[in-house]
């Protein structure tokens, strides 16, 4: 009873302990984002690799939801005769829900992990230690830049994703269904805000962004440094920043769009 | 005057004490690296030189006693300060550690592209200098793992002495070395020492490649400095210890092994049954 106590009191301190490291990391990476300013081409090669190397996965995944999410409105709305929403169904659970969501889930598996591993794998060969010992700070080299293309890259991503998606919905609802395509047109137009649903899904993202790569920096670089504390690292970077997105979701919602 | 600040040391060190875990790594250990020369560091496999190395680089920090590096103890220096000291020092790590992202010419212009403003044609030459005295101006196009363990550190050699620092310290510059390019690198490193008017501080096991180099010379052994000199002096002395690790004899004062419990009582300790 007394170890399991212990060991419960160990466990909780453990994680607080790497939340108040994790905290004064993203301090210090924040200390060297203004440096980037005068090499931008850094932050670009990295927005290339962790951005535009995702994209194949979001244009792939964003198509095929679009068009499930057609086909299963469509399903339900023909018994109410009200198939002429299906625009507006596709438009919104992409652009308020699915985009940002599917796209953290993807990037955290695409990118995050490779970051985690990327930096790891420098601190296990001791890359960040040469770096220090030549008066260069690894947080302002290495991972600042990496955090930066992560943040800015995962609102295009999810905006690409929703954009990809509606056409996959016009393509089953519109080409498939032989539903009418002004109506599913116009409708969407009318039915979408740009403040409440498009802009407040971006923002979405943009949180998301933040604590995907936040994650996986953060993991990469207080890694364990051997083979296996890398394997690992790179586990945990997927599963906490899946349910990260999944919690600051819920959260967001009920904030943006509950009308209470 | 800074009491610290004496012109014909460069490395201070006084009362250093270091623990890893339960292993008391350094105790008090006092030693100096004269200026301008060659100081060797030698010792048996895991006394702590690596770690000392990176004590004076400030990347770890000592429980107690000083590290003064040009006047400046580098336990107590702010990062900026600390930063602006490492500029001034070139470090050859053990591995290497080169960037592997980068190519052999990249990783070797990588301080002078963080540190100075020059002009890429003038960092051009400055790189395949260096390279080339180092004997790898035609890999300089490849990429790290296209290397050798013996060419990365020499490519990291290089990159260590890029910016012209005061102080090289070289941590097992000789590993991996064919006999060629060893003796090379032992003329290599006696020429910039004496030519740059550096301090070098080598790290090293190789007791006849370090005699022939090395102005003075330190063994640590067990947290304590056993015995210190010139090649000369530490050839002829009466130490039991020194003697040993000096003439590589396998039977005497210095363990081979890493301390442990009594061999036989931990082989029949584990007995199933
Ligand atoms: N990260 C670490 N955590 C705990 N102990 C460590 C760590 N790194 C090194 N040690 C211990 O510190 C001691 C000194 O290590 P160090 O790397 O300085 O040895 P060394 O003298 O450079 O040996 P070698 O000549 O084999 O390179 C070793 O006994 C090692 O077990
Ligand atoms: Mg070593």
């Amino acid at each position: 009873m007394l170890t399991q106590l212990q060991h419960l009191g160990h466990t909780i301190l453990t994680v607080f302990e790497r939340l108040g490291r994790a905290s004064l990391f993203l301090m210090h990476v924040l200390a060297g984002v203004p440096g980037l300013l005068l090499r931008p081409y850094l932050v670009i090669y990295q927005i290339y690799s962790v951005g535009v190397l995702s994209l194949t996965i979001i244009l792939v995944s964003g198509l095929f939801v679009g068009m499930v999410l057609g086909l299963q409105g469509y399903n339900t709305l023909v018994n109410f005769g009200a198939t002429d929403m299906l625009g507006v169904v596709v438009a919104l659970s992409l652009v308020r829900e699915l985009g940002p969501v599917l796209t953290s889930l993807l990037y955290a598996g695409r990118a995050g992990s490779a970051l985690t591993a990327e930096i790891g794998l420098m601190k296990t060969t001791e890359q960040l230690s040469a770096m220090e010992m030549m008066a260069v700070n690894p947080l302002g080299r290495v991972v600042a830049p990496r955090f930066v293309a992560g943040v800015l890259a995962m609102p295009v991503l999810a905006t690409i994703f929703s954009a990809v998606g509606i056409l996959g919905g016009h393509l089953v609802v519109v080409e498939l269904l032989g539903i009418d395509a002004g109506s599913f047109w116009s409708q969407m137009q009318d039915k979408t805000e740009f403040m409440e649903d498009v802009f407040n899904g971006i923002l979405k993202s943009l949180v998301f962004g933040f604590v995907v790569t936040w994650i996986a920096v953060f993991e990469g670089y207080d890694c364990v440094p051997t083979s296996e504390g890398i394997s690992r690292a790179t586990t945990r970077t997927v599963v906490h920043s899946s349910l990260a997105t999944l919690a600051l979701d819920f959260m967001l919602t009920a904030l943006m769009f509950s009308d209470i | 005057m800074n009491p610290l600040n004496n012109t014909q040391t460069l490395v201070q060190i006084r009362d250093l004490c270091f623990t890893r875990g339960t292993r008391r790594i350094f105790d008090q250990v006092n030693l100096d690296i004269p200026r301008g020369n060659i100081t060797a560091i030698m010792g048996p496999s895991g006394t702590g030189k690596t770690t000392l190395l990176r004590l004076i680089g400030g990347q770890l920090k000592p429980e107690a006693g000083t590290i003064a590096v040009d006047g400046q103890n580098v336990p107590t220096l702010s990062t900026k300060e600390l930063y602006l000291l490492r500029k001034r020092m070139g470090m050859l790590f053990q591995s290497g550690a080169l960037l592997t992202d980068l190519t052999v010419f990249e990783n070797v212009a990588f301080p002078l592209r963080e540190h100075t403003t020059l002009p890429d044609s003038l960092i051009r030459h400055l790189v395949l200098m260096k390279l080339h005295t180092v004997g790898l101006r035609g890999a300089r196009e490849l990429l790290t793992h296209q290397l050798s363990g013996g060419m990365a550190r020499r490519v990291a050699l290089a990159r260590a002495m890029v910016l012209d620092p005061m102080m090289i310290m070289y941590d097992e510059p000789f590993t991996g070395q064919d006999p060629i390019s060893m003796g090379v690198l032992v003329r290599l490193i006696r020429t910039i020492n004496d030519a740059l008017g550096l301090t070098s501080i080598i790290v090293s096991h190789d007791v006849h490649e370090t005699s022939q180099i090395a102005d003075f010379i330190y063994i640590i052994s067990n947290g304590k400095v056993m015995g210190h000199g010139t090649p000369a002096e530490l050839k002829t002395t009466a130490s039991p210890w020194v003697k040993q690790f000096m003439n590589a004899e396998s039977d005497g004062p210095v363990p081979f092994h890493y301390p442990a419990s009594d061999y036989a009582t931990d082989l029949l300790g584990e007995r199933p049954c």
